[in-house]
């Protein structure tokens, strides 16, 4: 009887190696997406509101974007689309979160039912037809390995975002928009008193937040998995939420937390393909089973998390 | 104070459930959208007034899926066609209460007399419920969950032994892998799912016994980001034809395409999403098996005509092959093409011994076999020899 079990013996591909290359493009490929997300929605927050909405913002995003690519046949007019779409309804949720006695998590809500209704209705046509996708960089040209080439094919976003966690961090940091908005985020009554206008703060916080989680959504219709449909979103825009408390609101280890939660989700799959099936639906919940611990070791009863502006209405 | 925060934490915490909540029931959320011939022209909307044939069909899903929901709208087209009849489509019915009232409103506004409500879960309790409340309106269900000693007369319900367009696929794939490894993504560990796996594995190491078959399991129907990912896994580990069970195999043929490696369909063609990969694909036929019904319903007894449990393989009609893409060599199609006549023909049984699982185990001893109407086959709970990897 041939090996049924045993990997190692195989002599084509890359056997056991495949676990750790699928976990690493994994984290790459599937860490993109909460990447944006995670440093949309930390922006938000740092000015003092949440917006839940981002799951729909990015449905919105994907669809948009696929929408575009397919009648312009140019992919990144799409990703600048969907951005500009997050936008708008980033806008949106800043505006009516200026309103008077407006809670901003119960508006986040209903920016998720209306983002992802939305998409689901403008959407229909485009779920048959194929769109131009996002081009790959192609950093494994040295490998001979088809297997290690195609984990290296990495998209230009992920490099994008590279640059943005940092920048972001430095913008949020050491200018003086970054003190502002997080004065804002931090008391919004010293803020009024320095000047400031703090709807107006918080408004182009979560618009700009918006633009991230619209482009985010660009990365999954157009590049990874790479097909509208809508099943497209796991829930990236609430578990960003989480990463961003995860990784303390802090920019650079939103990239850290978009890439482990990206590698735990390439686990699963990775281990069948060599013969581990038992518990798949263990390994596929590592993920959400990660983010929860983290979330449960760092929190406390009585203290305010390290990072956490103290605006949200979280912390309030 | 302190109270006080805690009092938030409580409101928070019941908001964010909320919202997970919520955004659950969105995954599926109803659209109601029918791509039905328009009823503008029958007035007034009676349908009783004249002898056309209202027929309804309720999908889980989109109906443009390239998918499971696709051949099911597929079919619905070829009935759309016939003369009297007029059909009602939904889309987007998720497997709760909303069927149900789907239901109903096509039997109490749209005049619904026959009912296809397609996706697996909604049998029981939906169609069982509806049945009763309806009792001259048919109900027929796809699946072969049909008990004449529990269920109501006026519901049925019909599948097909695509596992025979399985092995054929299995032919195929065996013939044109280099690698000799084959993957084969799939939604569900249930019998159904499990004999496909096997059966294409039998029908590629009938004709390259050096084949095995890598199974991942992605846990639902629906996953595209995990399909995409399994199909990764499998080309990462020298897998060059994939193969799947799910609802939509649109991102796996599209992932396959771009990874260069071969792959054969499911449910519908997804040939145009892979014009160099695609060889070949299992594909359901319901268009022949809904004119059926259909004209057994004009004579006005319908299970006078057809039996309440309907099935059927390649002969009869109920599942058929994609055209062969430009990668399958003329020896292959002559030994895909043999292997279906023989399958139509009824000289050839898929799962006959002598047979082991892949744990060494024998299933069927040597010289029995069992044919598809056998039930053993619907409580398959092994894979067969050559296939990597165990039920989770």
């Amino acid at each position: 009887m041939m090996s049924a079990i045993d990997p190692v013996a195989d002599v084509t591909g890359i056997g056991v190696w495949g676990v750790p290359l699928a976990v690493a493009s994994g984290a790459v490929r599937i860490g993109t997406p909460f990447l944006f997300v995670s440093l949309g929605e930390c922006l938000t927050e740092k000015s003092g509101r949440v917006n839940l909405g981002l799951e729909g913002t990015l449905v919105m995003g994907a669809m948009s974007a696929y929408a575009i690519s397919y009648y312009s046949g140019s992919a990144w007019l799409g990703v600048l689309v969907a951005g500009l779409v997050g936008s708008v309804l980033g806008a949106l949720h800043g505006w009516l979160c200026s309103l008077p006695r407006v809670n901003d998590v119960a508006i986040g809500i209903a920016l998720i039912s209306l983002g992802t209704g939305l998409a689901f209705f403008l959407g229909k046509p485009f779920i048959q037809p194929s769109a131009t996708k996002l081009p790959a960089i192609d950093l494994g040209f040295w490998s001979s390995s088809p297997e290690v080439r195609s984990a290296l094919q990495i998209n230009a976003l992920f490099v994008v975002g590279l640059l943005l966690a940092p920048a972001i961090a430095f913008l949020l940091a050491r200018t003086r928009w970054g003190l502002v908005l997080r004065t804002v985020g931090e008391s919004s009554d010293a803020a009024r008193s320095m000047g400031y206008r703090v709807n107006t703060v918080r408004a182009i916080a979560t618009t700009c937040g918006g633009f991230l989680a619209g482009v985010a959504g660009s990365f999954l219709s157009l590049f990874y998995p790479g097909s509208w449909n809508e099943r497209l979103s796991s829930g990236q825009g609430l578990m960003a939420v989480a990463l961003v408390i995860f990784a303390q609101w802090n920019p650079v280890r939103c990239l850290w937390a978009a890439l482990l939660f990206g590698a735990s989700s390439a686990l699963g799959p990775a281990l069948q393909s060599v013969g581990v099936s038992s518990g798949y639906q263990l390994f596929n919940a590592v993920p959400y089973v990660l983010t929860l611990g983290i979330m449960i070791a760092t929190s406390s009863a009585s203290r305010r998390l390290p990072g956490q502006p103290a605006e949200l209405t979280v912390a309030r | 104070m302190k109270s006080e925060r805690r009092r938030h934490a409580v409101i928070m915490s019941k908001v964010v459930l909320g919202a997970l909540a919520l955004f659950m029931g969105l995954g599926c959320s109803k659209n109601q959208e029918s791509a039905a011939p328009s009823a503008a022209g029958s007035a007034s909307g009676s349908p009783a007034a004249d002898d056309t044939l209202t027929v309804g069909f309720i999908y889980v899903g989109p109906k443009d899926d390239y998918g499971y929901n696709q051949a099911h709208h597929e079919g619905a087209l070829v009935v759309s066609k016939l003369p009297g009849v007029k059909i009602r489509e939904e889309e987007n019915v998720p497997e709760t209460d909303d069927a149900q009232k789907t239901m109903q409103s096509m039997v109490s506004l749209d005049g619904a007399k026959l009912l296809f409500p397609t996706s697996f879960g909604y049998f029981d309790p939906h169609i069982l419920v509806e049945a009763k409340k309806f009792p001259d309106v048919t109900f027929l269900h796809c699946g072969g969950l049909y008990d004449a000693t529990k269920h109501p007369v006026n519901a049925g319900s019909y599948f097909g032994y695509i596992d025979e367009a399985q092995y054929v696929s299995g032919i195929v794939a065996g013939m044109t892998t280099k690698t000799n490894k084959l993957g084969f993504i799939a939604a569900k560990p249930i019998p159904q799912v499990l004999r496909n796996i096997n059966a294409f594995t039998l029908g590629a190491r009938s004709v390259n016994p050096k084949v095995t078959t890598a199974v991942i399991f992605t846990g639902d129907w629906s996953e595209p980001k995990k399909e995409a990912d399994a199909t990764n896994s499998l080309a990462d580990q020298g897998v060059d034809v994939v193969t799947m069970h799910v609802d939509s195999p649109k991102i796996i043929v599209e992932q396959a395409e771009k990874r260069g490696i071969f792959v054969t369909g499911y449910h519908a063609s997804q040939a145009p999403l892979a014009p160099k990969g695609y060889l070949t694909g299992a594909e359901w036929n319901w268009g022949q098996v809904y004119t059926q019904y259909v004209a057994a319903m004009k004579t006005g007894h319908l299970f006078d005509h057809m039996p309440h449990l309907e099935r059927g393989g390649f002969k009869e009609g109920f599942i058929k092959m994609s055209p062969y893409g430009v990668a399958v060599s003329g020896d292959a199609k002559k030994k895909a093409d043999a292997a279906k006549a023989a399958l139509t023909d009824g000289s050839l049984v898929i799962f006959k011994g002598p047979l082991s699982d892949n744990a060494g185990k024998q299933i069927i001893a040597p010289g029995a076999a069992m044919v598809q109407t056998d039930v053993n086959l619907e409580k398959m709970a092994y894979l067969v020899e050559g296939v990597k990897g165990s039920i989770p």
